[in-house]
């Protein structure tokens, strides 16, 4: 494969779309497909068929805005229609080149206009299983450039100069930890992709893995050029069963056309991906664990350093990005590094993609450059709380973030802001409460999640989160007394400083953050007996008074 | 490389050729020791004793490893699943919207708790951490199809279904 064959693919792909007049692209994501997307999409082919219009019906990634759903975009007019079914498809095909069926038609443009699409650009554009549909869109490129015009020492100043910092929550610079992993000695390195989601409310990852494939793949492969590894895994988590299988076919896609395996672009480079499938443990998205979990054996995670980038994988070398860091990296191979470094806020770069789900009326995927303000994802993008509640707070971070309440919405996103707010970006779930949501009960349920979750390696992690719950279900149950509070509080200092791993250290972020927002709640809790939502179910209350 | 011979499978049921392939694509080495309990769990639905020890002893990993493996990871299955399998996404934003209720109309509609069979075998109730379907929550998934915005009538309606059958 070479630059001059790529680009004869991504003209013929162009040809061939040419001889249609029209595209009808459905979303067939995991939340349009529970819609009937497939139904919608067999019931369009027919009517096409039927009509004799020229017309390419493509099954596409993720669009969006799931609760729209299921989502048709027309192009070349980019007329989207929401709630599509299968008794529309006729319509939908006998109004081509007409106007627009009005019922169907969906106005999202406050919730479009605002977003900067670089990880999601291809989402809704191509069919997840054609390499040749990602290669017309400048797919693969990135990396045959690399291997012909760039040095590994070329692609990692490239990555440091657009200030890209880790996806997966941490937000460690990826330049940096790919500068330390090329720099370990080795004969053999590996690079691998944490595709392991574990946070409840958040699928980013998913999406993108199960959309756009081989943008992951091409960043790692980029990735294993600049560090000199040979050989990935994408470690993705089993209840994934569709990203599972469009990995699959994408990596036997880029192997015949020569972009995995030996000799890349006639260059020495070889590298190859395999996939692990993970088994249903949030501990393993803690990168030592998820290397457990690879070699075969419990993810328990294990004491840094060293650290991976100098002993890893089977003892050696190895980088570990999240799925959203490999796909930023092709994009910005390509367009340099200062294109991304002069998007988003001073100490973070780029966009990010957020989860958006809750109590809001546009749940969905959605990409903002870093630094908007959380009042504008949430009103403007989300399009705010609907039923006519009130917004009470945004949970980031999942079992590791916390709370963020009303008063804070105007604090731009960014890693240092949120983690100021005793939050953290996290993978990127957001979920929005309304005053139905009783913040010592979130707090409860983040708790329970770590406590079961909760390897049982180090001591602080497995017994003090089963304290912290006892303690939050007394409180939820109105028999908490103004000493199990202050009990909570240092228990959750001490799993703070004392576990081993960033699950049990991060495990009191919900508790301290609605403690410190929501202290209230706890306090009607405890001293009047009363669950301010109507959420905690007092029972004991009623004891007690009896 | 000196020759290893793996052990004869346990029986002449064609699923355990499945499994010894997923082992012998991974050359018997002993990191393929939970790629090859997920080929177990998709061929026959669960693992039980005869299957452990004989992937064990494929492998040459201790039993208590291998043991400790499949309790350690949520989504392997030490019993058989029942005839239909409902799982209710616990997941942040299900939660928020009401997840817990779903569960609780399932318990007692089938009169079993989270993650038991029902006494015929028809109707298994399991709680998945998160199915990635979070816009469309509550979500449950009713024979692995995700079904969105379920609500405790939709949820006794699908229960009665199977039921009938």
């Amino acid at each position: 494969m070479t630059i001059e064959e790529l680009e004869q693919i991504a003209k013929s792909v162009q040809q061939e779309n040419a001889k249609y007049d029209y595209e009808l692209n459905v979303c067939m994501d995991l939340a349009c497909a529970s819609q009937g997307a497939e139904k919608l999409k067999d019931a369009l082919v027919k009517a096409v068929e039927e009509s004799g219009k020229k017309v390419l019906v493509r099954r596409t990634g993720c669009m969006g805005p799931c609760s729209h759903g299921p989502l048709v975009r027309v192009d070349p007019q980019e007329t989207l229609y929401s709630k599509a079914k299968a008794q529309h498809a006729e319509r939908i095909v006998a109004q081509l080149g007409g106007e627009p069926v009005a019922e169907l038609q969906c106005e999202l443009n406050e919730h479009f206009d605002s977003q900067v699409r670089v990880v999601l650009e291809n989402a809704g554009y191509i069919d997840p299983e054609k390499i040749d549909d990602y290669i017309s869109r400048d797919g693969y490129k990135a990396l045959l450039l690399v291997l012909t015009e760039l040095t590994p020492n070329g692609v990692i100043h490239r990555i440091t100069e657009s200030g890209l910092r880790g996806r997966g929550g941490g937000g460690y610079p990826t330049g940096l930890k790919w500068g330390t992993v090329a720099k370990s000695h080795g004969d053999l390195k590996y690079v691998v992709c944490n595709g392991d989601e574990g946070d409840p409310g958040a699928f980013m990852d998913r999406s993108v893995m199960e959309g756009d494939p081989h943008r992951v793949i091409e960043g790692m492969a980029i990735a294993a050029y600049a560090v000199g590894a040979s050989k990935g895994f994408i470690y993705v988590r089993a209840e994934y069963p569709v990203a599972v299988a469009r990995l699959t076919t994408a990596i036997r896609e880029a192997r015949r056309r020569g972009l995995l395996g030996n000799n890349i672009c006639n260059t020495p480079f070889n590298f190859d991906v395999e996939i692990r499938l993970g088994a249903g443990a949030f501990v393993c998205g803690e990168e030592t664990a998820l290397l457990a979990s690879i070699e075969g054996k419990r993810g328990t995670p294990r004491p840094r350093p060293p650290y991976p980038a100098m002993s890893g994988l089977f003892g050696k070398p190895t980088l570990i990005n999240n799925v959203e860091t490999y796909a930023n990296v092709p994009p910005i191979v390509r367009n340099g590094g200062k294109w991304f470094f002069n998007m988003g806020s001073e100490r973070s770069k780029g966009t990010k993609v957020f989860a958006l789900t809750g109590k809001i009326a546009n749940t969905g995927l959605v990409e903002v450059p870093m630094g908007i303000k959380l009042r504008e994802i949430i009103e403007g993008i989300g399009g705010g709380v609907p039923k006519g509640h009130k917004f009470k707070a945004v949970q980031t971070g999942g079992p590791s973030g916390g709370c963020i309440p009303a008063e804070m919405l105007d604090v731009g996103v960014s890693y240092d802001a949120l983690l100021k707010m005793g939050s953290i970006m996290g993978s990127g779930g957001m979920i929005v409460m309304d005053d139905t949501s009783c913040m010592v009960n979130v707090a409860k349920f983040f708790i329970e999640f770590c406590m079961t979750e909760s390897c049982g390696k180090c001591i602080p992690c497995r017994a003090g989160t089963a304290q912290m719950y006892t303690l939050l279900t007394r409180i939820c149950t109105g028999t908490g007394t103004m000493d199990d509070l202050e009990l909570l509080e240092q228990l959750c200092s001490t799993v703070k400083e004392a576990s081993l791993c960033g699950l049990g250290q991060t495990a009191p972020n919900p508790v301290l953050s609605t403690l410190k927002y929501f202290r209230n709640e706890y306090i009607d809790h405890i001293l009047h007996k009363r669950c301010p939502a109507g959420v905690c179910n007092m029972e004991s209350r009623v004891e007690v008074v009896a | 490389m000196s020759a290893y011979t793996p052990p004869p499978l346990p029986s002449d049921d064609k699923r355990w050729k499945i499994v010894n392939g997923t082992m012998r694509k991974n050359g018997f080495a002993r990191h393929a020791l939970i790629e090859t309990l997920h080929t177990v769990q998709s061929s026959f639905g669960y693992l039980d004793d005869d299957a452990i020890r004989f992937v064990a002893h494929s492998l040459r990993v201790p039993l208590s490893q291998a043991y400790g493996v499949v309790t350690f990871y949520h989504y392997f299955s030490l019993k058989p699943p029942g005839k239909h399998t409902v799982t209710v996404c616990a997941g942040t934003a299900c939660y928020i919207k009401g997840a817990d209720k779903l569960i609780a109309t399932a318990e007692k509609k089938l009169g079993i708790a989270q993650g038991q069979t029902t006494k015929d075998g028809n109707v298994s109730l399991m709680v998945a951490r998160c199915v990635g379907a979070c816009s469309r929550a509550p979500v449950a998934l009713c024979d692995g199809e995700v079904v969105g915005e379920v609500s405790p009538e939709q949820m006794i309606e699908q229960l009665e279904r199977w039921t009938v059958e």
